[in-house]
């Protein structure tokens, strides 16, 4: 503890929730006030707001490539079309904007749009702006862009291998930072400890998914007055710099507006901002305000994820199961671009990295790597999951290899209740807590001793069951100058200290006494409102449904610095703590006035009841809105002496234990850290390997709790997100760099189906640094839920290198699948050839025979007007060159259909023996590469023709179809082939492919 | 996410529709409950000219039995939740009212067509299973002609059937339950109401087992085997396993489905017994 720290605790905080004040609200499940309107359809979300008439809608264009060149853009047609108004282009960005600044120093160019180069799925490549959405999309169809691809990189072992290719050539690497912390004595930890205890782990791309998608509307303001938006980003405001300074605007000329109501957040809506500028600069082109709504499709593929991450964690650990040190070397993937403020998901956690554990020593190697895929950033827990997801089963590993419970190995290791403010070695300060009384609780209350009982029956019944446990430190209210731990002290020492959390607030009291709250906080959902009210309903003694929460944001008129917003957890402990102080202002200049009105002590003023009065009871009460309305207001003669007129206070508040990192790279990471236990039984089903939860149990000590209600639906919530990471939610991409998750019935969320109900326990040690002892609970079950889930895997089946998500499949490959043969050897044939590793996304074998002779099926490929029968689809098809050919084609796979513009060519020709037919298209719903090759060998029907095709499939049909991806290639290329039979014997292939029918004649006479 | 321009015509009756379908040809597209079709419009994956909506019309709102050839027959307008919530189904069609459930959500059910789903033909659907388990048949109908084809044969492939471009899916027929068959139907998906990984059903005689299996081959099969058990059934299953082809996808490998196939095989035949 600093100086400063310890005067702090000691003296008694008179601003800080006056103990034996009643407290009618405050700590009560009060039922939202924001419910009303949102339950009858009447919330106020972005797309919902009424926009200026001519407000034109946009449409972003999107590579569909990974990694690629971008050649050239055509966009005469677009613009030909009746609707259209502009299409924003990569050289109107360069002329009106920057690039975003970036979190490390390196020279990475992140603009607004793509530009020479597209180096993610989805990247925007140009902005379409019409009357309609409709017709912007109508005009994006007709926008031609030539693209070169490159080879992807996706995954973190491929960015960082010596041959990779690079992303951004001006850095030369894809690793954009290498840092090394080292704090205590490690090493002399390591030679000493009779066990050393590793682990490797994988955390998977993945994400919280809102219900409501990015909205912006925007508009460049005539003359320089700059540009006006309203978007649902949600902070944290420092961002407004970044924005305003990539729009080459003071931050004063880019007003920002969000909406009352947020249709979820998790983080993810402060990846609207880049989205911000470049509506702003649509505008700009238009020359009328434009307005953006993200759809599913954009979201899931290029809003955001949080980062993937490779950890080797290593622990030295005594014989009775201390942990004395612990060396992290970490890799996470931040994807195409390092946007802001990256890296931070690393260096949000940094300070507590040695989690809810008192272990001195630590070592630790952060390296920030760039892959083809979509730019990372908030996702609730942000950074908690990486983090403890190796953490926590390294702890589970402990027990394991030392044959130990591990429940011991959490006492032998938890921070002492007694030394609580507790220094980690990397800087945090735990502030308050019981861990002990924690787990005791959770294990006693939440019934460890009858799950051992049901794990014990179960297995000798042969079932598999499994316990699980995880117990995580929960940071909230961020110190903004966590990020800068990333550069090393000389740079650091350069730029200047940054640190702090400011939240501001304001309460008013308007001309009838009617209370105002204004706030910073942009809620998504939390209750907000709610909470401010309770708070303010406290302090002013009047009934909280009378006071008005506003909520919607306004940087032109509103009280807010840099770390306003609504991320990491910074509601409870610094939000609705500011709220309480601005309240309590506004109470004691009424004490002042009431004192000199009643002519008592301010002592003897009582606020209750709506009433203000004295203790004396000499006096008759005035009601609050009377009294609060009449001096301040109506009658400013009756004031004491050097009072001021009005009644609105603002109040700034930062934590005060949040000092900038120092010269040995300790952080404060955050102002405070709640405590979250966890334990769950499962039962695994042998069958089919899907988890069965069979209790959850999760403790929580998050400091004081101001609505229980609210508590324990951001840990309902909080759960249901982490039971999604632990089993079921995944980015996936092809070996190409395709996004194969485009919709969410490929990017699996739990419902209301698949989540459980869940045992919620409480314990209440208040913060000493919040103003109402309160700290931030929603991030915890991101966090330690998936940790929880897969330690209780591995007890089940004894195994230890578990990935995320646990699906059904990848759980029952780890139990191994009896897979016996088949009776008959051909049965075999029916399942295709296994694809090479890391092979193409599709492949294509078959068998079909044709009713010609070799020569006249060779004549029929290498004749141009008769391919153009053959290929399925083909509208027309013109000669480029010696065996090269341009086609119109429309591929369809029933109702599905798409027209591509396809190169075709032939090569590796032996006549009449085999050849290479490949083709390469282009259309709006992305593109798609074959290439196959196709042999002929006289039968005794004709001819008996083999094809072995591999494909690749990119863009929207790749996000949205990935399920029916194998079976349209199939279907496309049967009807190829079976064309083929038809042009080159004049007459009709029989019933379709060889193959099929053979697999058709075992289930003979099945009509 | 917005469609491409259309034409939109609201089928007054059958005539109407089938008049359409003869002037749009492959140009028209039906609609009923919207459930796939809207999905894959927004997204713009199939581009229409003509948008035919049949979900208000009422000659095809129906659902009748056919007492003469033993059918229960549900007309093209007819909701999967209007055949779900019949009074009669379990002693018709008993194994519709064990499908029904496993079919997304009620919601969804609710505005969802039954020969919507069976027209749109993905392999991994309830519906379609159910059909061919049951030896169901498609009425196809054009301007001039209809035809009724056995759904073994309607089938082609994966969203891939034998209906011409000018014929209307007028209605499907499940035959009525007869003395003696018992019907099983189990599936595993990754959530309540996804599509299945695989789908088995079963229809058990007194001397024949029936099972069909869904979500593996580009299309629902199904066996006829001899009335079997023990060992020499799960050696069936087996075969049946590896005859379907299944493949390694973005989800599954081919071993799970092919696990699935026996233990959920196994399942629905003991149930059936």
């Amino acid at each position: 503890l600093n100086k400063a720290e310890t005067s702090l605790l000691l003296k008694r905080d008179p601003d800080r929730a006056v103990e034996d004040a009643p407290a009618p609200h405050v700590g009560r499940p009060m039922q939202r006030l924001e419910d009303a309107a949102i339950l009858l359809g009447r919330g106020r979300y972005g797309d919902d707001l009424a926009v200026k008439p001519g407000t034109l809608h946009a449409a972003v264009l999107r590579s569909p490539h990974a990694h690629a060149e971008i050649t050239n853009i055509d966009t005469t047609a677009a613009l030909k079309l009746k609707g259209v108004r502009a299409v924003l282009t990569r050289d109107d960005v360069r002329q009106w904007s920057q690039p975003f600044v970036v979190g490390v120093k390196a020279p990475m160019e992140y603009w607004a749009l793509a530009m020479d180069r597209a180096r993610y799925t989805g990247e925007p490549v140009a902005v379409i702006i019409a009357e309609s959405r409709a017709l912007a999309e109508d005009g994006m169809e007709l926008i031609t862009v030539e693209y070169a691809p490159l080879p992807p990189v996706i995954s973190i072992e491929a960015a960082i291998a010596e041959d990779a290719p690079i992303l951004h050539e001006k850095i030369g690497s894809n690793v954009v930072s290498d840092r090394h912390f080292r704090y205590g004595n490690p090493e002399q930890a390591f030679a000493s400890a009779p066990h050393r205890i590793s682990l490797e782990a994988h955390y998977p791309r993945n994400s919280c998914t809102p219900i409501e998608c990015a909205v912006v509307i925007a508009e460049h303001l005539p003359g320089d007055e700059g540009y006006e938006v309203t978007s649902n980003f949600m902070g944290p405001f420092s961002l407004h710099a970044v924005m305003s300074l990539a729009l080459k605007v003071q931050a004063n000329r880019l007003r920002h507006k969000t909406p009352r109501d947020s249709g979820g957040s998790f983080g993810v809506k402060q990846a609207v901002f880049p989205y911000v500028v470049l509506m702003c600069l649509a505008a700009r082109k238009a020359g009328a305000p434009v307005k953006w709504v993200e759809d599913r499709l954009e979201h899931l593929t290029a809003a955001t994820s949080a980062t993937a991450r490779f950890t080797r964690l290593e622990a030295a650990v005594e014989a009775d199961g201390r942990i004395t040190a612990l060396d992290y070397d970490q890799i996470e993937d931040c994807g195409g671009y390092l946007r802001a403020p990256e890296p931070a998901t690393f260096y949000r956690m940094h300070g507590c990295l040695t989690g809810a554990y008192a272990i001195p020593n630590l070592l630790v190697r952060n390296r920030v790597a760039l892959t083809s895929k979509t730019p990372t950033g908030l996702v609730r827990g942000f950074g908690g999951p990486q983090v403890y997801f190796s953490l926590e089963r390294l702890v589970q590993k402990i027990s394991v290899a030392l044959k130990m419970d591990v429940i011991d190995v959490y006492r032998r290791n938890f921070v002492a209740a007694d030394a609580f403010p507790y220094r980690a070695p990397a800087g945090a300060l735990l502030d308050s807590g019981n861990y002990q009384e924690a787990l005791r609780r959770s294990l006693s209350e939440g019934g460890y001793e009858e799950l051992k009982q049901r794990r014990e029956t179960a297995r000798a019944e042969g079932r598999l069951y499994g316990i699980g446990f995880a117990a995580i430190v929960e940071p909230s209210v961020s110190n903004m100058g966590y990020i800068s731990t990333v550069l090393p002290v000389e740079m650091r020492r350069k730029a200047g200290p940054k640190n702090g959390a400011i939240a501001s607030a304001t309460v008013s009291v308007d001309i009838l006494g009617g209370v105002v709250v204004t706030i910073a906080s942009t809620p998504a959902g939390q209750g907000h409102m709610t909470v401010c009210a309770q708070v303010v309903a406290d302090v002013l003694g009047i009934a909280p449904e009378d006071i008005v929460v506003n909520v919607e944001f306004d940087t032109h008129k509103d009280a807010w610095s840099v770390a306003s917003g609504n991320y990491s957890s910074r509601f409870a402990g610094a939000v609705a703590g500011t709220v309480h102080l601005a309240a309590v202002k506004i109470r004691e200049k009424l004490v002042r006035i009431a004192a000199s009105h009643f002519r008592c002590n301010a002592d003897e003023v009582t606020l209750l009841n709506g009433m203000i009065g004295t203790t004396n009871q000499l006096v008759k009460p005035v009601t609050f809105a009377r009294f609060a309305a009449n001096a301040p207001h109506w009658a400013p003669g009756l004031l004491p002496e050097g009072e001021e007129p009005g009644l609105r206070e603002t109040v700034f508040w930062t934590p005060p234990n949040l000092a900038a990192p120092d010269e040995d790279d300790r952080i404060n990471t955050s102002a405070c850290y709640g405590f979250a236990f966890d334990m769950v039984g499962v039962e695994i089903d042998a069958d089919t390997g899907r988890i069965r939860i069979d209790r959850y149990v999760t403790t929580h000590d998050a400091g004081k709790i101001l609505n229980p209600a609210l508590a324990d639906g951001q840990i309902r919530g909080a759960f249901a997100q982490g039971l999604g990471a632990a089993v079921y939610e995944e980015f996936k991409y092809g070996a190409d760099g395709s996004f194969q998750s485009g919709t969410l019935a490929d990017y699996l969320m739990p419902t209301t189906c698949e989540v459980p109900d869940i045992t919620i326990l409480h314990l209440e040690t208040p913060s000493p640094f919040t103003p109402l002892g309160a700290k931030g609970l929603g991030e915890g079950n991101n966090m330690s839920t998936p940790p929880c889930m897969a330690n209780a895997v591995a007890d089940a089946l004894g195994v230890e290198d578990i990935r995320l998500p646990m699906t059904p499949a990848k759980v029952l490959a780890m139990i191994g699948i009896d897979d016996p043969e088949p009776s008959r050897p051909e049965f075999k044939e029916a399942t295709p050839k296994k694809k090479a590793a890391g092979g193409k996304a599709l492949t294509a074998q078959g068998v079909v025979e044709i009713d010609a002779s070799p020569e006249a099926v060779f004549a029929v490929l290498m004749d141009p007007a008769a391919l153009a029968k053959v290929i399925p689809g083909c509208n027309a098809l013109e000669s480029i060159g010696p065996n090269k050919y341009r086609a119109d084609v429309t591929v369809g796979v029933g109702m599905i259909k798409a027209r591509f513009e396809a190169k075709i060519g032939l090569s590796d020709i032996e006549a009449p023996k085999r050849l290479r037919l490949s083709g390469a298209g282009i259309s709006p719903l992305g593109t798609a590469m074959g290439e196959g090759l196709v042999e002929l060998t006289p039968s005794a029907k004709g001819t008996s023709l083999s094809y072995d095709y591999e494909a690749q499939v990119s863009g929207k049909v790749a996000a949205v179809g990935a399920r029916m991806l194998e079976g349209a290639a199939k279907v496309v290329l049967t009807q190829l082939f079976e064309q083929l039979g038809r042009q080159a014997s004049g007459k009709s292939a029989g019933s379709g492919n060889a193959f099929i029918q053979k697999i058709r004649s075992w289930f003979g006479g099945t009509k | 996410m917005k469609p491409s321009r259309f034409s939109y015509l609201r089928g007054i009756d059958t005539d109407h529709i089938l008049d359409a379908l003869h002037h749009g040809g492959p140009d028209a597209r039906i609609m009923a409950g919207g459930q796939s079709l809207m999905a894959v419009l927004n997204m713009r994956l199939a581009q229409p000219r003509w948008l035919v909506d049949i979900s208000r019309t009422e000659d095809l709102n129906a659902i009748e039995v056919d007492t003469r050839t033993g059918h229960l027959v549900v007309k093209a307008a007819a909701t999967q939740g209007s055949v779900e919530w019949r009074k009669t189904l379990e002693d018709e069609v008993p194994l519709l009212k064990q499908v029904f459930p496993h079919i997304s959500h009620f919601q969804i059910r609710n505005r969802g067509t039954v020969c919507g789903s069976i027209s749109h033909a993905d392999p991994s659907a309830e519906l379609p299973l159910a059909l061919v388990t049951l030896g169901g048949e498609v009425v196809l109908r054009t301007k001039k002609k209809t035809r009724i084809l056995p759904a073994m044969d309607f089938f082609q492939g994966m969203l891939m059937t034998a209906r011409e471009p000018t014929e209307l899916v007028e209605a499907v027929r499940f035959p009525l339950k007869k003395p003696g068959q018992r019907f099983a139907f189990a599936e595993f998906s990754a959530r309540h109401g996804d599509f299945a990984l695989v789908s088995c059903a079963a229809v058990v005689t007194d001397d024949a087992i029936r099972i069909g299996v869904g979500g593996v081959a580009d299309r629902p099969i199904v066996e006829t085997l001899p009335k079997i058990d023990g060992d020499d059934l799960r050696g069936a299953l087996n075969d049946l396993a590896w005859k379907l082809g299944a493949q390694d996808d973005a989800h599954v490998s081919a071993a799970y489905r092919r696990n699935l196939v026996r233990k959920l095989g196994w399942k629905v035949i003991q149930e059936a017994m």
